[in-house]
């Protein structure tokens, strides 16, 4: 939850051209000053007039390129010190792009469970860019068990590597039920002559619960 | 070949389309909110149309190997309802977004007054977003819809090299080529406008500033016009350089003006186990 200089921005600048650092620079310091003004997380004052660091979150992809707009995105989020109703309005307003760096930042700016309804919007999409930025540590922290397990299943019916699962070595541990619904996914796969993903044996595998 | 294909409504297509039109050579695309067909009666409900071509449409052309990119607007028919009126208030943070290449369709329908304010507001939304606009001129009454909607634009702070007419055809291409403005021509499978006629057209005009798409919707379409006008051209006798300039360079040129065309969209995978789109366990 710091503001000091992130680890991101160190990977992040030597991949810039000079033009999207200098870019990045000021974008940073206005985000920067929201969040020392603690204007960030303010959610009434948003409509009327937008900040000029949303402005920048929101066209990050144009300057930087979409191979960074990610990690600018969440420097940014971090900068401006955006707390939970910020996230919240940036995501229900963001396009695909913009809603993915709220998720990947969550687990850097939120402590409590208040922002699950995202990660529960993102996991109800079949858009995989959002379902995997939705199992990141967030989700393994929070989600509750039901939800965690329709996770799995979901990466597994959309194609999202498993290894983008948070922590699923532990929480799949011992996990019975888990177990019988990738054993019912795994038949229902076979009884349609379709291959059953090499992902999830290896999930069956990590419950322990393999009969 | 590589085509760019200018105004398409994916929205309305499958995914069986988007897979034909890579296979003709479709590399991009810009889909134009518009009329869905059934009248909307709220703002909210723009909304979720303008975050599924922000999300969801861009995604599924994605998996075809096509750059997906759109055009926001309230459109002319629907600013004639009172209940959708406040859609233009919402549009300066979804023309923010990356991915909006022009304020679009805007233009005229049956020519009220509110279709003026809203032409007139959304023009000065794209000077003041430094984006272009798409206008489209009307089915009914054309050469007058033109002619008007040429005036609304040159009162506007939009200079008119960054506004794409579309729609046109033998009868109003010469008005809106002395406008200054780009010229688009959509291809259809009845009367409007064929590739045979749009050939005639090129010839007599020339590639400078000419457009073409297919404007498939859901109604009577076809997505695959602009590579059907490609071979037009090149039967009669274009080069390739030609159909490169009007289905690939002058889209690119247009849209570019917006400074966010993202055209490096890699190519798709090998279609898995015969299921296309990623379709979840619903
Ligand atoms: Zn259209």
């Amino acid at each position: 939850m710091s503001s000091n200089p992130s680890p991101i921005h160190e990977d992040l600048a030597p991949g810039l051209d000079p033009a999207a650092r200098a870019w990045l620079d000021a974008a940073l310091a206005e985000a920067a000053d929201a969040g020392s003004s603690g204007e960030s997380d303010n959610v009434a004052a948003a409509p009327a007039a937008v900040a000029s660091w949303e402005l920048r979150f929101a066209a990050a992809g144009r300057h930087c390129g979409q191979e960074h707009a990610d990690s600018v995105r969440v420097l940014l989020l971090e900068q401006a010190r955006a707390g939970l109703a910020t996230l919240t309005r940036l995501y229900h307003q963001g396009t695909a792009a913009e809603r993915r760096a709220v998720l990947l930042a969550l687990p850097h700016r939120v402590t409590g469970p208040g922002a699950l309804p995202l990660i529960e919007d993102a996991l109800r999409t079949n858009d995989t860019r959002l379902v995997a930025a939705a199992v990141g540590p967030y989700a393994a922290a929070h989600l509750d068990s039901h939800g965690w397990r329709h996770a799995i299943l979901k990466c597994l019916f959309t194609g999202v590597p498993v290894a983008a699962v948070d922590d699923l070595e532990r929480r799949a541990h011992g996990d019975a039920e888990l177990a019988r619904m990738l054993a019912d996914f795994a038949a229902e796969r076979t009884a349609a002559g379709r291959p059953v993903p090499a992902d999830l044996h290896h999930v069956h595998h990590l419950t322990g619960e393999e009969s | 070949m590589r085509i760019f294909d200018p105004h398409i409504h994916m929205t309305s297509r499958t995914t069986d389309d988007y897979q034909a039109m890579y296979a003709s050579g479709v590399r991009a695309l810009v889909e134009p909110s518009f009329w869905l067909g059934q009248p909307r009666t709220s703002p909210a409900s723009f909304f979720d149309y303008f975050d599924a071509l922000l999300g969801w449409e861009p995604f599924r052309a994605a998996q075809y190997g096509i750059a997906h990119h759109c055009t926001l607007a309230l459109n002319p028919k629907e600013a004639n309802d009172p209940r959708c009126a406040p859609v233009l208030d919402a549009l300066p943070r979804y023309l923010v977004k990356d991915g909006v290449v022009a304020v679009g369709e805007i233009g005229y329908d049956s020519m009220t007054p509110a279709e003026d304010t809203a032409l007139a507001a959304q023009l000065q939304l794209a000077a003041d977003h430094g984006l272009p606009a798409l206008v489209h001129t009307p089915h009914r009454d054309k050469l007058s819809g033109l002619r008007r909607t040429i005036d609304v634009v040159r009162e506007s702070a939009l200079d008119p090299e960054w506004v794409l007419l579309d729609h046109l055809n033998e009868t109003t291409v010469k008005d809106a080529a002395e406008s200054g403005s780009w010229l688009g021509f959509s291809i259809y499978p009845d009367t409007k406008m064929d590739e045979d006629r749009m050939v005639g057209v090129l010839k007599a005009h020339g590639t400078d500033k000419v457009l073409v798409n297919s404007a498939a919707d859901w109604g009577k379409s076809d997505p695959l016009k602009t590579r059907k006008v490609a071979d037009a051209m090149l039967a009669a006798g274009f080069g390739e350089d030609d159909v490169d300039k009007v289905l690939w360079r002058n889209p690119v040129a247009f849209y570019g003006l917006s400074g966010r065309l993202q055209l490096d969209v890699p190519a798709p995978e090998a279609l898995h186990e015969g299921n296309s789109i990623l379709r979840g366990g619903e």
